[in-house]
């Protein structure tokens, strides 16, 4: 069974939950709920995240838990 | 390795046995279920899960006919005709170990164009094989492989590559059937002991992909055939052995 090439795959998600240490609970598209945290970048130039907040998410095919919010749209 | 390897090999031998036109992939998903519990062999497939998908994969195999590229969910709607190329992917873990190989079929009176795209993804798949040994590097092998492909007219897939396999079906590193920059910044050199699965995706057409609403099936941009083969190979001293050969 094949894997994929990219490391890292993006989905959109859906804020549910802010959690401690700048963490968020995630809905993504699929129904998955996963935890996420506010990519540096983000965080540098201060873009808040609040529940409802649609974001896209970058996940690792190894670890279908955690994710990293990259975009708020 | 040689154990599961033989299971792996010993199923997809019976499934291009039974695949004909008025089959469906489900029926081949039920048989390589049972085979497997009769060898007392857990399937790998059933139950992977990705983050693009809404449920784990279904199936015990991946049955993708014509223009589905890998990850064919098996399915009772999906009948097979004569004309049809069918591609079987299938995996289990025996004592810990795993093994996984992949093969693509002609169902019936198959084009010449199809015939050809199978042909040729199996030379690319053997010329791993016949390349394959400790110290050799994979971007070497990985240019050639391409290369006989693309001198066929066909593409090689570029979004799913093959892995190291083991106690997981999934390792390190990542095996890649082209040439890329990345390749050469972190070239695998083959060294003994080693177990890869290479698994070639050749496109008739466009090398592009998109995976179906379901989250699994990947099927060719253009709707052009694709074909697949797949074994795991062990490196050993002097060359190397196909653990999924019957």
């Amino acid at each position: 069974m094949v894997m994929t090439k990219k490391d890292s795959i993006r989905l959109q998600a859906k804020v549910i939950e802010a959690l401690p240490n700048a963490m968020f609970r995630v809905e993504l598209e699929n129904g998955h709920k996963v935890l996420a945290h506010v990519s540096g970048k983000m965080r540098m130039n201060f873009i808040r995240i609040l529940p409802g907040d649609l974001v896209t998410v970058e996940m690792s095919p190894y670890d279908l838990n955690r994710g990293r919010i990259v975009l708020r749209h | 390795m040689h154990r599961a390897g033989a299971v792996v090999a010993d199923v997809l031998s019976k499934l291009q046995t039974i695949a004909a036109p008025g089959v469906t992939t489900a029926d081949l998903d039920e048989e390589a279920m049972r085979m497997t519990l009769a060898a007392g062999a857990e399937a790998l497939f059933k139950g992977v899960r990705s983050p693009q998908a809404k449920i784990p994969f279904p199936g015990v195999v991946c049955a993708s006919v014509n223009e589905q590229v890998v990850h064919g969910v098996p399915s009772r709607e999906a009948v097979l005709r004569a004309g049809d190329i069918l591609s079987i992917d299938f995996g289990v873990r025996l004592d810990g170990y795993c093994g996984d190989a992949a093969v693509t079929i002609p169902i019936g009176e198959i084009s010449a164009e199809r015939r050809r795209l199978m042909e040729v993804t199996r030379e690319v798949l053997d010329i791993a094989i016949a390349r394959m040994k400790p110290g050799a590097r994979w971007s070497q092998i990985a240019g050639v492989m391409q290369r006989h492909a693309e001198s066929a007219g066909f593409s090689v897939v570029r979004d799913f590559v093959g892995h190291g396999i083991g106690t997981k079906m999934h390792e390190d590193p990542k095996v890649p059937n082209f040439v890329s920059d990345e390749l050469l910044a972190e070239d695998i050199v083959l060294t003994e002991g080693m177990i890869l699965a290479v698994e070639p995706m050749i496109n008739a057409g466009t090398g592009g992909v998109r995976t179906l609403a379901n989250g699994w099936t990947v099927v060719t941009r253009d709707g052009k055939s694709s074909a697949h083969f797949e074994h795991t190979i062990a490196v050993v001293r002097g060359g190397n052995e196909v653990l999924t050969r019957s």
